[in-house]
This record gives C-alpha cells, sequence and structure tokens, in this order.
C-alpha cells in the first residue's frame, strides 16, 4: 500500500477522471474535502451541494460510485474506485 | 411461502434467506438485541446500511478508537455463529407479511428478500434539520452530522467551526472536532441557561452522565444562543447568531447545526405500528413489543433515550423476541431509571418557538427539490404541499423537509410508501417468491 508524506497509508481514486490520492480508510464524502472542488452534487439551481447529514438521511452526498447511485458518506474509498459527480 | 415451495418441489431461490429473528439496525440497540436473541439460541440477521456496526454513537472510521463496550460487542457479534451480519445494506419494502426487501452496497447480487419469525426494529434517530437562510451553502452540515464526517476522515485541521443547535450531541460533536484539529470558535446552544442549570443538578441521578458532562464542559458554550444565518457565496465564510436579544458576526469555515434528535420511525409506520402522537416514536410496552405482533421495537426510534437506555432496551427485545420473557422483564427497574433520565433531556431541550421563523421566504425548505418556504408554508401538510411544489418529492423522500415541516407548521406525520430509499430496479423486479 502506498503512504503519503506522513507515512499513513493512502489509496488512488478517479474523480471525475482525474486521479486523486486520499488517506486510506476514509469515506467517499470524507475524500471530497480533499479535491479542488469538494462538492458533491450541483442543486437544482446550479449550486453546489456538499455532505449534510453525514449519516445517510440527506442524499445530499448521491454521487456515481464504480457505476452506481451510492451515497458517499456510507462507502469506504478503496484503490481504484471510480467517483462521478452529475454534471 | 416456504410451504408453497415445498408444495411445488422448488428449492428455495438464492436470494431468499429465513432467520427466526431480523434486526434493522446494527446500533447499540441492534446489537444488543442480536446478541440477546442468538444467545437464547436464535438464528438472527442483523442488517445495517453503514459499512460496519455500531450505529451513529459508535461510528467507526480511520484514527477512531471505540469504547471498550462497543468493541466487545462487535467482537461478540462477529464471532457467534447464530448471528448473520448484513452490512451496507437497506431495507427497500416490506412485500409480504414476515418479509422484508433489502438491497446490499457490497455485492452485485444485491437484492433479497430475508423471512423472519419476529423481527425487532432498532432504525435509531437522525437529527432534526431545521432550515435558516444559508444552510445549504457547502461547508453547513448537522452537528451530529459533522461528528459523522470527521470520524470518518474529512479533515478539519486548523478550521474554524461553529456548532448550534439543541441538546447533548452539541458538546460531542464539539469534542470530536477539537480532537481532530479544529478551533470551535461557539457552541449555540437554544435552551435557557435556567434549564440547563436545572438539568445539571439532576444529574448526580445518572453518574455516568454527570461524569460526561464534566469531560465536555467547554468554555466556549452559550446558552439561550441560536444560529440566524450563514453567510458566504459558493462557500460558507461566517454566521451570525442571536446571544442574549443581540446578534453577533462570527467568521468561520463551518457550521454544525442540529436542533435535536427524531426517531427514525418510517419502516415502522409503512408496516403499521403504531406511533406516539406527539414523538413519531414507535410506541413499544415493557418487553418492547410494538402493536403489531411479531414485531418488536428498541433503542432511539422507540423514544431519544441515549445508548444505555438503547443497549437495555436492545436487550430486552432480543431476549422478548426469542421467548425469554422472564430474562427480559428482569431488566425493567433498570430500564425505568434510564427513561427518567430521557424525559429530564426531553424538557431541558425543548425547543424555543423562534427557531420556528428562521427561514425566510426564499429560503429553501426542500433541498432536493429547491422548493423555497415561500412556496409551501401556505398548506396543511406534507401531501397537500408536494402536488403543487415537489416538495418532498426528491431522493431524500421528505426526510428532511418534511419532519421540518412537522415541527415549523404542525404538518401532519406522513406514512412513507416503498421504496423506503431509492433503489435498483432489478431489486424492485424481485418478486415475492425471491426471483428476480
Amino acid at each position: 500500500m502506498k503512504r503519503n508524506r506522513a507515512g499513513n497509508p493512502t489509496v488512488n481514486v478517479l474523480l471525475d477522471g482525474s486521479a486523486l490520492r486520499v488517506p486510506a480508510g476514509i469515506s467517499v464524502a470524507a475524500a471530497m474535502a480533499y479535491s479542488d472542488r469538494p462538492f458533491t452534487r450541483r442543486a437544482c439551481g446550479g449550486e453546489p451541494r456538499t455532505p449534510f447529514c453525514g449519516m445517510g438521511i440527506c442524499q445530499e452526498c448521491r454521487m456515481t460510485i464504480d457505476g452506481r447511485r451510492r451515497l458517499a458518506c456510507q462507502i469506504t474509498c478503496r484503490e481504484g474506485m471510480v467517483l462521478e459527480r452529475t454534471p | 411461502m416456504s410451504a408453497r415451495h415445498t408444495g411445488t418441489g422448488q428449492a428455495p431461490a438464492a436470494c431468499q434467506r429465513r432467520y427466526d429473528v431480523l434486526i434493522v439496525g446494527a446500533g447499540p440497540a441492534g446489537m444488543a438485541a442480536a446478541r440477546a436473541a442468538a444467545g437464547s439460541g436464535c438464528s438472527v440477521a442483523l442488517i445495517d446500511d453503514n459499512p460496519a456496526p455500531g450505529g451513529q454513537i459508535w461510528r467507526d472510521g480511520p484514527g477512531e478508537r471505540l469504547p471498550a463496550q462497543a468493541r466487545s460487542l462487535r467482537h461478540a457479534i462477529a464471532a457467534h455463529g447464530r448471528i448473520a451480519l448484513y452490512a451496507s445494506t437497506r431495507v427497500i419494502a416490506a412485500p409480504a407479511p414476515h418479509t422484508l426487501l433489502v438491497e446490499s452496497d457490497e455485492s452485485d447480487e444485491s437484492a433479497m428478500h430475508l423471512q423472519f419469525r419476529n423481527l425487532i426494529l432498532c432504525t435509531g434517530a437522525r437529527e432534526l434539520l431545521l432550515p435558516f437562510p444559508g444552510w445549504t451553502l457547502p461547508g453547513v452540515t448537522g452537528a451530529g452530522g459533522l461528528q459523522a464526517l470527521v470520524k470518518a476522515g474529512t479533515p478539519v485541521r486548523g478550521e474554524r467551526i461553529v456548532i448550534a443547535g439543541s441538546g447533548p450531541l452539541l458538546l460531542a460533536a464539539a469534542a470530536t472536532a477539537r480532537r481532530h484539529g479544529a478551533h470551535v470558535a461557539r457552541i449555540a446552544e437554544q435552551a435557557p441557561l435556567s434549564r440547563l442549570t436545572r438539568f445539571a443538578g439532576a444529574l448526580w441521578r445518572w453518574p455516568s452522565k454527570a461524569a460526561q458532562a464534566v469531560a465536555l464542559l467547554d468554555g466556549h458554550y452559550r446558552a439561550g444562543s441560536h444560529v440566524v444565518e450563514a453567510l458566504g457565496d459558493e462557500r460558507l465564510r461566517a454566521v451570525r447568531i442571536s446571544q442574549g436579544g443581540r446578534t453577533v458576526a462570527l467568521a468561520c469555515d463551518r457550521l454544525a447545526c442540529g436542533f435535536g434528535l427524531v426517531p427514525n420511525s418510517g419502516l415502522a409506520a409503512l408496516l403499521g405500528c403504531p406511533l406516539d402522537p406527539e414523538s413519531d416514536a414507535i410506541a413499544v410496552d415493557a418487553l418492547q413489543r410494538t402493536g403489531l405482533p411479531h414485531v418488536y421495537a428498541a433503542g432511539e426510534c422507540t423514544g431519544i433515550g441515549g445508548s444505555e437506555l438503547a443497549l437495555l432496551e436492545g436487550r430486552i427485545a432480543g431476549y422478548a423476541a426469542a421467548g425469554a420473557d422472564d430474562r427480559a422483564g428482569a431488566l425493567a427497574a433498570t430500564r425505568a431509571r434510564w427513561h427518567a433520565f430521557a424525559e429530564q433531556v426531553r424538557t431541558t431541550f425543548a425547543l424555543d418557538p423562534a427557531l420556528k421563523t428562521l427561514a425566510r421566504a426564499d429560503t429553501p425548505l426542500c433541498r432536493c427539490e429547491d422548493v423555497p418556504l415561500s412556496a409551501i408554508q401556505a398548506y396543511p401538510d406534507a401531501w397537500m404541499a408536494r402536488m403543487p411544489s415537489r416538495c418532498g418529492m426528491g431522493a431524500c423522500q421528505g426526510r428532511v423537509c418534511a419532519t421540518a415541516g412537522r415541527v415549523l407548521f404542525g404538518w401532519t406525520r406522513s406514512t412513507p410508501r416503498p421504496p423506503l430509499s431509492p433503489a435498483r430496479i432489478g431489486t424492485l423486479m424481485l418478486d415475492e417468491n425471491g426471483r428476480s
């Protein structure tokens, strides 16, 4: 397993086609905070939204994860995981 | 259903499994129920929509060390030959008597019918999230929400955080954020100081809670204080807080705001279990039996009471569902003591009516469909509001907005319809014999 500068294990995920390296064991919702554009979806009016309830209720963190619609707050990042936001 | 299979000589379909006791929710109540029922000789299935058991209070994550009690329960469940744990699995529907349709996030063969003799609902609670101007800005979360996100690895080191709303959870969220390197600038509790003082004075009756309160004490805590508005463009920049009759602005990177907890009783309502008309908690008797035969409930879904009460109720329900009523009944006195604590919490943190008027006409009430308050408040209930405005028709199915509407406008409770969560077509196409 790869490690970051602090010596902690990391995993690589693919976010909208770009590689993103994050600490191992964190949720996809947490991984989004490591992105330059840390939102999970856009609202009907186009504004960015981010994880809100953190516990699988509000659906603000829904993303396409490995081809399926899932809640980012309830999925743990795995090596090579493919994350997509609705454009 | 099994009789029909026998009659036609068919083997049960692979996506259909049968247990003596099915438990929904693997928090403290569900884990305690599983161990009690399995220890009494029953085959048990325990399902939860999170990747690991523990519920919200014992949420795991990198850098988190769970309390000894949580670790030992988790170990007991993993090691027990009669307990099948289905993680990352959620209930979609109740297609037939004694049967739940569930869907797993983990596998491709993900839909299943789980059949049971007795069902125990341990569906926990969610945060009460009320609208205020700016509540949809990135950087704004629930209070327990922030705690859950931080435990799951969301980095907050060096960030300035304001925590607001109501209840003991505010202090716990502050402690977690601080442990992960955040600067907690303010904890704004809406309850007045007089009620908090009375509560603190009564805590000696529950020494473990008094010790917790002392451990969590915080110099940034203010009573009688509430959020007015979150400010920012693409992201939160500051919060306006009402404090002692005046409004102050605090610069911050995050606002974590939750107004207490509400029971998750949607599945119970779908099944037809009677609920408490005021709190929406599942009504249960001394043996945790709901109004429906074969259905038990335990923990926060039967009333907000904390993990000690949830563990006890889980044990009672587990024993009762296994037919060991004498062992269940022996726990009644301790249960009553923790119910008294729950009542103290409820009265202490009762919400100030002023919180019902924080949202402005253009504040979105329904976050999924971006429906502003002005488009909704004229309607008498969630159902009437839904038809013309789309409020509650989005992905959360009203879990946030209809719950807020119930508090803000006194909307009647809306009984959910299946599918209880967004589900895949293949799951919905599974027929009642468990075949796709």
